[in-house]
């Protein structure tokens, strides 16, 4: 396993996550909360895959993500806290 | 009205280097999808496709050819030989004005932007080839062609992503109806296999990294192939006089637009051009026994197109057959209408139905007899071939036995 991630770290990723959200909804961060999912903030099929773009560009990381059946992705997008909790497992892993 | 026939076909694709290889293939629900073999494969995360193979242009062009010829030239130059070859026909004087070619491809000289890209911007090249613009246009193969067979009418490409070839047949079809036309070369090709093109693709995340599995509930995403396929399209006197060897009839062609969605296709855009195709062809729902489906294995495609078939048919689509058989020769994108045309062929020239191979668990939304994995044989009057392609655009042929 990889590094255990400060509070500092674990931060910095919740906004930035946040951040790309709230771009794709055409949104201010500040009015994306955690518990609301892409369809509350109006983000489709092809918000969805470009998010998965931008977090990966932005983490360096891989996301296991399969636009044919997304609810049968290992990555959990069921809610904006759920996609930032996917990414800091991510991260994590991959650091290692 | 004139009536429109097929008196030649041709292929290169996957499953085989002609049409008598080809079906035998779809007999036997052979797979085409492999390991792709190209430079930089290893930096992509898709590395499988129904690629052609062991396949030397030097076999088969010269080489001022060569470097006038694109991967999908070369393709489309060996299908038409085999079709032209086929129907017997050879043009001069005034037939080669009343003769044409048109084609569809999505990607065109795709090898050849590739390999030039790489040259300037990673290789640092400051000089590229002379002939780049002429061999990359997507209408070279349509051209070259016309010089080939001296075929002087209307020529040109069409490109509409996946659906390019339905509409280079359907388009070809209607000239030879409206008389601008007696005979039309026509068909499509890709040959978009190579580091570019196959990256491109990834960034839409459909692709499946295992296998192309149509209608079936554990689908993962399409594969893409490479090939062409070429057909002579001949005003039915014309045929009839000369004692053509006819291979089917192409009574009717519709196209939509769903005007909604650039990638998501919609059910009602796909059924609308399902029943335009049969009333332009003169056939009632019952008269379909077969439906070559566009069935990509993506959950997108196939759900809405079983859809749009049960609202086409009604009760009628539980009585005929539909398969994809992208699952053998993977989705030859703008040359895939094509290549699945020769299905359609076979189905009414021998009866026997192409198969849906890795079919593995039934999808209550597409709960429709996909022929799964083995072929079958059935007395076949007439069939569609179904093309949706991204950006909503729907092309659908509907074809009958020789008269």
């Amino acid at each position: 396993m990889g590094p255990k991630m400060t509070k500092e770290m674990t931060d910095t990723i919740t906004n930035r996550v946040i951040e790309i959200i709230a771009e794709q909804a055409v949104l201010e961060p500040g009015d994306v909360s955690l518990d609301q999912t892409l369809e509350d903030l109006g983000i489709d099929s092809l918000g969805l895959v470009e998010s998965i773009f931008a977090i990966e560009e932005a983490f360096d990381v891989s996301v296991p993500f399969n636009a044919n059946d997304p609810s049968e992705s290992e990555f959990d997008i069921s809610s904006v806290a759920a996609i930032v909790a996917a990414v800091k497992t991510l991260v994590t892993q991959q650091a290692s | 009205m004139r009536r429109v026939v097929i008196t030649g076909h041709g292929t290169i694709n996957a499953l085989g280097r002609n049409v008598p290889e080809t079906l035998e293939a779809m007999r036997e629900g052979r797979c085409g999808i492999g390991r792709l073999e190209f430079q930089d494969v290893e930096r992509l995360s898709i590395r499988i496709g129904a690629q052609v193979k062991a396949y030397d242009p030097e076999a088969h062009f010269n080489r001022q050819k060569i470097a006038l010829f694109d991967r999908f030239t070369q393709f489309t130059m060996l299908a038409a030989s085999e079709a032209i070859g086929q129907s017997g026909l050879s043009f001069s004087g005034e037939a080669a004005t009343r003769a044409g070619v048109v084609l569809g491809t999505s990607g065109g000289g795709m090898n050849t932007l590739d390999e030039n890209y790489r040259s300037v911007y990673e290789d640092g090249k400051n000089r590229v080839h002379p002939f780049v613009v002429p061999k990359l246009m997507n209408n070279a193969a349509a051209s070259h062609v016309s010089m080939e067979w001296n075929l002087k009418g209307p020529s040109f490409t069409v490109a509409t992503a996946c659906a390019s070839s339905n509409h280079a047949m359907g388009q070809a079809m209607q000239m030879i109806r409206g008389g601008m036309a007696d005979v039309m070369v026509t068909g499509g090709s890709e040959a978009m296999l190579c580091f570019g093109g196959i990256k491109a693709w990834e960034g839409l995340r459909v692709m499946s990294k295992d296998a192309c599995r149509p209608f079936s509930a554990n689908r993962n995403g399409m594969v893409q192939g490479e090939g062409a396929a070429v057909f002579v399209f001949e005003e039915y006197e014309h045929a009839k006089a000369r004692g053509a060897d006819i291979l089917a009839e192409i009574v009717g062609f519709a196209m939509t637009s769903d005007a909604s969605d650039i990638v998501m296709p919609s059910k009602q855009g796909a059924a609308r051009a399902i029943t335009g195709a049969m009333r332009d062809g003169g056939l009632n729902p019952e008269d379909i026994c077969y439906i070559n489906a566009h069935g990509t294995g993506t959950a997108a495609n196939d759900k809405p197109e079983c859809a749009a078939v049960a609202d086409a048919f009604g009760h009628h689509a539980d009585d005929l057959m539909i398969s994809s058989t992208k699952a053998m020769h993977g989705h030859l994108i703008g040359g895939t209408g094509a290549v699945e045309l020769l299905a359609c062929v076979m189905a009414l020239r021998d009866g026997v139905i192409a198969p849906t191979i890795g079919y593995q668990e039934a999808d209550p939304e597409c709960a429709l007899d996909v022929v799964p994995n083995e072929a079958r044989e059935a007395k076949v009057g007439a069939t569609l071939s179904n093309a949706f392609a991204f950006g909503g655009l729907n092309a659908v042929l509907a074809l009958r036995k020789a008269p």
